[in-house]
């Protein structure tokens, strides 16, 4: 990685930091300038610049997909799926993964410095969309000189940036792999969305986002997780784990502690949640997912959103027993890319997982995402 | 028959890979694990999909590389635009549909021709099974049992010939199979267990 890094004046390789002048123009109207990016890539990106593959993550997701996260010495993110002999491998593939648009881990995002005030952002950062972020991380890949993806691949939210870069950037893409996602959020998906943002509102140390000189608005974070997390499972899943079991105690206590065993999982997601992640960050980024429907921009007709990549192949993956983003939202996608001639690779798993099963140990995922990837090598 | 280049293939397989031609634009509904869609993609470059229902057998397509959906030959080919693709491929699969004139309608529609394959329910051994023995025919080529078999539609060549000509499309070529090989098309009624459809709109 060093001789990498030193090739490439720094640029690439774990941890790295950039700010490039910009302007990234917004949908809501307003320009960033600079935009500062973190990320990390891993491999050796080849002479003809044809063997990058861009990572995307979702919605509290970082750029450390497989290297230890700084905070919480976890593995990366994406280990199952990225690595040493996987099917997106450092040996073959130069890999990318970019911060988000909007996230906390380094890049441009409510609590970056905002170059005018030297202050951070706070609420005063612009309102973005999935399609900002495709578009940020696009003129990162320019200062790269990476003109053509050999495949960008996201899960969730990071599913939406992989469905939004082809139709944003066809010729800038050879294929892309969408994992439990949807090409547009749903009303439930924004009621569950709300409530979390409500919960950080509503807490009194949030103080309309300009709270970084004091304390953070942790409880209402910590419930907007413990919100989500809940449908990141499956009724099964939770069922299966969790059950009525009793926390570390015999019997009901008649009073409002942890109880049962999935209060005391739930409290302990969102505690540790609030460690890594910022409150701020989280209102941006689930609004750039409620304000996500690719159809809305071509006449509310999903097909034409993907007229210009019939030279992009996909691969759509989704998970019987997902229900934040259903097998029927992927047909739907599937559905539109047949429409528009793409070439489409379409599979439901089963997993007891739900949403979260794209993260975790499905062996079947590996062998399709393998034998997709390796198809598009001559 | 030269079946050389595809030995691998189920005869009927074998016989629909001979006959496409090269850079032709492929949609094989029903196609398994992708087997048809493999040679071909050894044969030439073809633009080339597939629909099956399977997931594990659309798992296995998926990870040879091919474009393969899965989904139901019922009501997803809906969604493919008219004229999409040279050829549109069923095999062994009509019987299993709940409206096979409905598919096929379907089928050149979005193709401008159709292969396709099926079981004869009018063969001699099956006809024979079922007045002598009385109960549904199991042959090696229709294995499963009255409850439990997928073919809910079962259709004898003169069947597939009457619908054909009710609808006003063209058979352009035709093939008959007995025991795997490719056999004499007079009485193929009687005496074909398998055949295959070549069929334009």
């Amino acid at each position: 990685m060093d001789a990498q890094a030193q090739h490439d004046n720094g640029l690439f390789g774990l941890d790295r930091h950039i700010s490039l002048p910009g302007p990234l123009q917004l949908d809501g109207g307003a320009s960033l300038s600079p935009v500062d990016y973190a990320y990390e890539t891993y491999g050796t990106l080849n002479d003809d610049r044809s063997n990058a593959i861009l990572i995307c993550h979702a919605l509290t997701g970082d750029q450390y997909v497989a290297s230890n996260h700084p905070v919480t010495g976890k593995l990366g993110w994406w280990t199952r799926l990225v690595g040493e002999g996987l099917p997106v491998d450092p040996a073959r593939h130069f890999i990318i993964c970019i911060n988000v648009l909007g996230s906390c881990m380094g890049s441009s995002g409510p609590i970056s410095i905002n170059s005018a005030t030297q202050e951070k952002w706070g609420m005063d950062f612009p309102v973005i969309t999935i399609a900002d972020m495709v578009r940020a991380q696009a003129m990162l890949l320019d200062h790269f000189g990476i003109d053509r993806l050999h495949a960008v691949i996201g899960g969730s939210m990071g599913g939406m940036q992989a469905l939004s870069w082809p139709s944003l950037l066809p010729d800038r893409v050879e294929s892309a792999v969408i994992i439990a996602s949807t090409a547009r959020h749903s009303a439930q998906n924004i009621a569950f969305h709300e409530v979390g943002r409500q919960a950080i509102m509503a807490d009194p140390r949030w103080q309309g986002g300009a709270y970084y000189q004091s304390d953070p608005p942790s409880a209402g974070l910590a419930v907007a997780r413990m919100a989500a997390h809940i449908t990141y499972l499956s009724e099964a899943g939770l069922t299966e784990k969790f059950g009525r079991q009793l926390q570390e105690r015999d019997s009901k206590t008649f009073g409002f502690d942890a109880d049962f065993q999935i209060e005391s999982y739930l409290r302990h997601q969102g505690i540790s949640f609030v460690e890594r992640f910022d409150a701020n960050s989280y209102l941006y980024i689930t609004r750039a997912m409620d304000y996500f429907d690719l159809a809305e921009d071509h006449g509310g007709v999903l097909a034409n959103a993907f007229a210009k990549c019939r030279n992009t192949r996909f691969c759509v993956i989704s998970f019987d027993t997902d229900w934040l983003y259903p097998t029927e939202e992927s047909r739907h996608i599937v559905h539109a890319l047949n429409a528009a001639g793409a070439p489409t690779s379409f599979v439901e798993l089963s997993s007891p997982f739900g949403h979260d099963a794209f993260l975790l140990d499905v062996p079947e995922m590996n062998r399709i995402i393998d034998g997709f990837l390796r198809a598009g090598k001559a | 028959m030269n079946a050389a280049p595809h030995s691998g293939l189920r005869p009927d397989l074998a016989i629909i890979a001979e006959n496409i031609d090269d850079n032709a634009r492929v949609l094989d509904v029903g196609c398994g694990d992708g087997a048809l869609l493999a040679a071909l993609k050894q044969k030439s470059d073809m633009d080339l999909r597939g629909l099956e229902i399977n997931p594990a057998n659309v798992a296995t397509a998926v990870a040879r590389g091919l474009s393969v959906v899965q989904g139901d030959a019922d009501t997803d080919l809906g969604y493919y635009p008219n004229a999409s693709f040279d050829y549109a491929i069923l095999s062994q699969t009509l019987q299993t549909t709940h409206r096979p004139d409905l598919i096929l309608a379907e089928l050149l529609r979005i193709a401008g021709r159709a292969f396709v394959s099926f079981p004869n329910f009018a063969h001699w051994r099956i006809r024979l099974s079922l007045a002598v023995g009385g109960r549904m025919p199991v042959t090696k080529l229709i294995p499963e049992r009255w409850y439990d078999t997928p073919n809910i539609h079962h259709l004898t060549v003169d069947d597939f010939r009457a619908l054909v000509k009710e609808r006003g499309w063209t058979v352009e070529k035709r093939w008959f199979l007995n025991k795997g090989r490719e056999t004499n098309p007079a009485n193929a009624n009687l005496f074909a267990e398998h055949a295959v459809f070549l069929l334009r709109g």
